[in-house]
């Protein structure tokens, strides 16, 4: 009603501006691909450079660029970044919805099921494993980013303080993981309020620069304290998690042993998988039922607009630095099952590579939504993994993917917030409305 | 300055002075606001009335004067010594801005139970408590419902709660910024100009919000203003500024009829401002 059809309002300047737009795109490409493409340099026999001009393969790219962006921009009217939901037909819709309401859970019973279904497949569980620690870790994250609106760059410093915690204390000291699995919690908890201090004053680009550069402080400290961390050669011989004191292995009193069953070594695997949907589904827990606390509306309050916090006399400093910490003790907990589960821990896990992971995972997602975070976590973990075949064009197509899902889907898959009380009915909030918080 | 008249005032203002750099924008205001009264400090554009705004509820930190609250049961604030939140969860006072800051994402209901954040966190045991489903928590959740939908009633809106607060209409998003500020359960509520871009018929229905208000619940009100309709129906007591000075104070009978102001508000040469404010102190 409110919106004229993109269409009638388009076609007037439509093709004008569509060439524009495609010849200023060629000419950026042609300024980039002259000298990456145009002109080839090599060292010759004798050592001198030598260079030849591909005038041919640059003139093809640049139209490539042009007509691809032609293409793109009548693909963007065409289906329309946000005109698309008026278009869907209700019936459509309706059944959209109807796989909406029972996605969660049927996503839900097939992941508990997976062992059952793929037993003596090693590799599908090893992945599942992965995909659930990540499913987990966006969740966590998507308490700081998804919910407070802050963006944080360095994640996996807190995966890397709950890794270390667990590999350091039970290798030192011998304790079991469970007693080891809070105390990675809490450490990671207490390494992201001792960040937050000093730099929740800081606000949007500025905040995620500073996140970036303690997520890397982490890293070189444990490179470089090598009496406590072992330094690059990692920490090796991190105890496998028992079941609960019964240890997992094949001997007199491992598990199989005293269940009177054939050992064997899938059960651990089992097990693990098992241990990282319990924690992610805790997360997950926790997280739908903080939302619901005043502490967690005073997170998406803060996220809308921190003035208007202020004024109500919300203290914005405890508000971001708790949410802080439970995404950063989420991320310890993730870190303790990884080091667990690999058994040898080493700075390499934890690079920036793995906080944009996360983050990518979390945004993709649509941010703020719970089942967006897993069902991106699916498709950006499990995609990788399908595109495994494609060897060296892998990178491409993924990336080629995600660029297509955030122009069909700018605010993520789920771009709906769902509030968090209600007098009558809960509606879908449109992600339109919903800000994205600026650090 | 008798005793029995500091009994009756909520808000002293004593030689407020604001300085940013080298420009004076508030110099050496002083004025009251009596309990339970609607106090309005009206000025030509840029007389400073929002900075004015912005040091009484610690968005700005005065350069200089004091700023004095007195609460119902005698005790007093000194306003320009705290800061940030804590003026309002501390001297529970609460205001609303020139250009509407609710929370566009969330709904009705959901901006009015934020407002009541301080409450309900020491009802949740600061989240322990509320996490594990405490029953204390959820009675007082429902109390803050029974709240937040009387406010919701009260300023008409109680069919939309449940809509998101960024698709109201102009008119509907400044009554309930004014309800979200009303459930911090405010001693003094400050309202930086609600009855700008509202019609006519919108603003009648303000006044009469206003004024239910300061009857039914005895809160005080101070607020900027531009439209004079609304002033001079609602206002028990009028400050003018003008250049970052008072320039006048009275009822609005008195103010109407005031020869200063009217040159203020008609344009009057920087001399003849200096003369005024000479007489006015």
């Amino acid at each position: 009603m409110k919106a004229p059809s993109p269409h009638t309002a388009k076609t007037a300047t439509g093709i004008a501006a569509l060439l524009k737009t495609a010849f200023i795109n060629a000419l950026v490409a042609l300024v980039l691909f002259s000298l990456m493409v145009g002109i080839r340099t090599e060292a010759g026999a004798s050592g001198q450079l030598t260079y030849w001009t591909r005038f041919g393969d640059l003139a093809s790219l640049v139209a490539a660029v042009f007509g691809g962006s032609i293409v793109i921009e009548l693909l963007r009217q065409w289906i329309g970044p946000t005109g698309a939901e008026n278009l869907v037909p209700p019936a459509v819709k309706s059944g959209v919805s109807f796989i909406g309401r029972y996605l969660a859970p049927a996503l839900l019973i097939f992941t508990l099921l997976v062992p059952v279904i793929f037993y003596n497949q090693r590799y599908i569980l090893d992945l599942a494993i992965l995909v659930l620690t990540y499913v987990m870790l966006g969740w966590g994250l998507n308490v700081v980013v998804g919910l407070a609106g802050l963006l944080d760059l360095g994640y996996v410093a807190f995966y890397a303080v709950g890794a270390y915690s667990y590999g350091l204390l039970a290798t030192n000291f011998g304790w079991s993981f469970w007693i080891c699995l809070p105390l990675a919690g809490i450490l990671a908890a207490f390494w992201g309020v001792l960040l937050g201090f000093p730099v929740l004053r800081l606000r949007g680009d500025y905040l995620a620069i500073v996140t970036l550069a303690f997520g890397e402080i982490i890293r070189l400290v444990i490179i470089n304290w090598q009496d406590l961390t072992g330094g690059p050669n990692g920490v090796s011989g991190i105890p496998r998690p028992s079941f609960f004191g019964i240890p997992l292995d094949n001997s007199d009193d491992g598990l199989a042993a005293r269940l009177g069953i054939e050992y064997s070594p899938t059960h651990r695997i089992i097990f693990l998988f098992y241990l990282i949907l319990a924690l992610a589904l805790l997360t997950n827990w926790a997280t739908i039922r903080l939302r619901r606390l005043p502490i967690g509306r005073a997170w998406e309050a803060l996220r809308e607009d921190e003035v208007a916090c202020r004024a109500l006399g919300i203290n914005t400093t405890t508000t971001k630095l708790t949410a802080f910490a439970t995404g950063a003790m989420f991320g310890g907990f993730a870190g303790a099952f990884f080091a667990t589960r690999q058994g040898f821990i080493s700075p390499e896990s934890f690079t920036f590579q793995e906080s944009a992971l996360v983050l990518a995972i979390v945004v993709l997602g649509g941010m703020g939504s719970q089942l967006g975070v897993a069902l991106s976590a699916l498709a950006m973990i499990g995609g990788f993994e399908l595109f495994r075949s494609l060897e060296t064009y892998r990178m491409l197509v993924f990336g080629m993917a995600m660029v297509l899902i955030m122009i069909w889907r700018p605010r993520g898959l789920i771009g709906h917030r769902a509030p968090t009380v209600y007098l009558t009915k809960a509606k879908a909030i449109s992600s339109d409305l919903v800000k994205e918080g600026h650090g | 300055m008798s005793g029995d008249k500091m009994s009756d005032r909520i808000l002293g203002v004593d030689r407020l002075t604001m300085r940013f750099g080298g420009i004076v924008a508030v110099q050496d205001l002083s004025f009251s606001a009596a309990r339970k009264k609607i106090t309005a400090l009206i000025g030509p554009n840029g007389a400073g009335k929002t900075t004015v705004f912005n040091c009484i509820t610690g968005f700005y930190k005065p350069s200089g004067g004091a700023i004095r609250l007195t609460h119902d049961d005698g005790k007093t604030v000194a306003l320009e010594r705290l800061n940030d939140f804590r003026i309002a969860k501390q001297a529970k006072v609460a205001r609303t801005f020139q250009n509407i800051r609710l929370f566009p994402g969330m709904t009705a209901l959901e901006n009015l139970m934020v407002a009541q954040h301080n409450a309900l966190m020491r009802a949740s045991g600061f989240t322990f408590l509320g996490l594990i489903g405490a029953p204390g928590y959820r009675v007082a959740e429902k109390r803050a419902i029974e709240l937040a939908t009387d406010w919701l009633k009260r300023v008409n809106l109680l069919d939309r709660a449940d809509d998101a607060a960024g698709n109201f209409a102009y008119g509907d998003q400044r009554r309930l910024e004014i309800a979200r500020a009303m459930c911090t359960e405010p001693a003094l509520l400050c309202l930086d100009e609600p009855a700008a871009g509202l019609n006519a018929r919108e603003s009648a229905a303000l006044s009469e919000l206003l004024l239910s208000i300061r009857d039914e619940l005895g809160t005080s009100i101070l607020l900027i203003e531009h439209d004079m309709s609304v002033v001079m129906e609602i206002s028990d007591h009028i400050v003018v500024m003008d250049h970052g000075v008072k320039i006048a104070e009275g009822t609005p009978r008195e103010i109407r009829d005031d020869p200063k102001v009217i040159a203020a508000y008609l344009g009057a040469d920087e001399e003849e401002a200096a003369a005024v404010m000479e007489g006015g102190s």
